[in-house]
């Protein structure tokens, strides 16, 4: 399979395996660390880092531990909530709590040639709040599904099937 | 295994967002492996996820030259920077070996300078004393000379006498300084135990008055010594004595002997 050959070929130092996989990922990672960060200079500045440090550990990969998707998104999250995190970030009066990914959706004002994106803002208008919150706190924000279950009063049980529905919907408006 | 409710359950949707226990992990990516469903099923949870997620990415695309420029080690960089670094290390230790060498020869030179000008100073020193003992004894000369020059100065030869006929001495006499210069260069040197001393004579009656022993001969040079004498001396002789000098001179050993020319 390709992506499994670009992986391998990547952790063997192959630039041009590297490139593909930027070119594949570095759009869908620049989302995830904007959704956080919600700053242009200071997100393009973690997604360099961040792949320049996926460059670098990239013999730290393991393919039975998880997605490569899976790997990049841990590494952009973690980058960019440590950057939130940061004396110099809080300064800057930033409050992040109350934002959901679908903020920016709503506040994109030139959705034409994205049709994915046209899609995506169909999808989370009709989308319940209650899926909003899961996708953004599993995938984008890096909560456990027992911190997710205490944050949105819900049995833990429960979290794991609702978010299997909430997926379900996106598949379905999206692919 | 019942792969649709393995499907249904949701731990797929946990594995892409990386919630799952590495333990749990390892069983998705076998169970992958065996069933392409499951496998499906993934590609098609990140498919969804990743065109949320580009979504959410500002118009702004970062071109990958901004981080090409930021990679270290690439492959094909990676066999011209080894042999750059290598030529780089040895040419280094090359250098550091030559500036090694060049420091240890200018210590060494340094060494030997610092040895040669101590050597130099020594002899400097040396040579300093030397001018400086030639100096005092061309005073001392002149002085001697200008003594017995001096118009006003009493020369006495005193010759020798019965027991020691090669004998001779001179004595001259400055009269208004009451100071006696002796030239004893005629003496043999004296046994061990004993002194010449010398003695100031009244003739009528002959009266012997001590002027003093001469305790360095042996140690001066010249052999030319100087004594106080405030007497009214008619004549001068010197006798040995034993050392430490005697109350009067033992005639016996009455060396030499000489008067002052009759005025």
């Amino acid at each position: 399979m390709q992506l499994d050959y670009l992986v391998s070929q990547f952790q063997k130092k192959d630039e041009k395996a590297f490139e593909k996989l930027y070119n594949m990922y570095n759009q869908s990672m620049h989302g995830v660390i904007f959704n956080i960060v919600r700053d242009h200079e200071i997100a393009e500045e973690i997604m360099q880092d961040v792949f320049i440090k996926a460059w670098e550990k990239a013999d730290t990969y393991n393919a039975s531990k998880g997605r490569f998707f899976t790997w990049l998104l841990n590494i952009s999250r973690n980058a960019a909530i440590d950057k939130t995190r940061s004396k110099a970030f809080k300064k800057s009066g930033q409050n992040l709590n109350s934002d959901y990914f679908v903020d920016i959706l709503h506040t994109k004002d030139n959705l034409n040639d994205q049709t994915d994106a046209i899609g995506i803002k169909k999808f989370v208008d009709k989308l319940a709040d209650k899926c909003i919150k899961i996708i953004e706190l599993l995938y984008f924000k890096g909560f456990t599904q027992k911190e997710a279950s205490e944050e949105l009063n819900m049995p833990i049980g429960t979290i794991k099937t609702r978010n299997r529905n909430c997926i379900k919907e996106l598949r379905d408006s999206v692919l | 295994m019942d792969i649709n409710s393995y499907i249904s359950s949701g731990i797929l949707e946990l594995y892409v967002a990386g919630q799952l226990s590495e333990k749990e992990n390892k069983d998705v990516y076998d169970l992958m492996l065996k069933h392409p469903e499951i496998l499906q099923e993934v590609l098609q949870i990140e498919a969804a996820l990743i065109k949320l997620s580009n979504s959410l990415a500002p118009d702004r695309p970062i071109d990958y030259e901004l981080i090409k420029n930021h990679l270290t080690n690439t492959n094909s960089k990676v066999v011209t920077l080894n042999k750059t670094s290598k030529w780089i290390t040895y040419s280094g230790w090359a250098a550091a070996v030559i500036v090694g060498a060049g420091l240890f020869w200018t210590l060494n030179q340094k060494q030997q300078l610092e040895t040669d000008i101590t050597t130099i100073n020594t002899e400097k020193e040396f040579l300093e004393i030397q001018i400086e003992e030639s100096r005092d004894k061309l005073a001392e000369t002149k002085n001697l000379l200008n003594v017995i020059r001096d118009r006003n100065i009493i020369k006495v030869p005193l010759e020798g006498q019965a027991a020691f006929p090669n004998a001779y001495a001179t004595v001259y006499w400055d009269e208004s300084n009451d100071q006696v210069y002796l030239d004893l260069q005629g003496l043999p040197e004296p046994p061990e135990g004993k002194v010449y001393q010398v003695w100031s004579l009244i003739l009528d009656p002959l009266t012997p008055t001590s002027l003093g022993t001469i305790d360095d001969f042996l140690q001066d040079d010249n052999k030319i010594f100087k004594l106080e004498n405030a007497n009214k001396s008619q004549a001068f002789g010197i006798t040995l004595e034993p050392a430490g000098g005697s109350v009067s001179p033992t005639l016996e050993q009455l060396y030499t002997l000489g008067a002052l020319a009759a005025n």
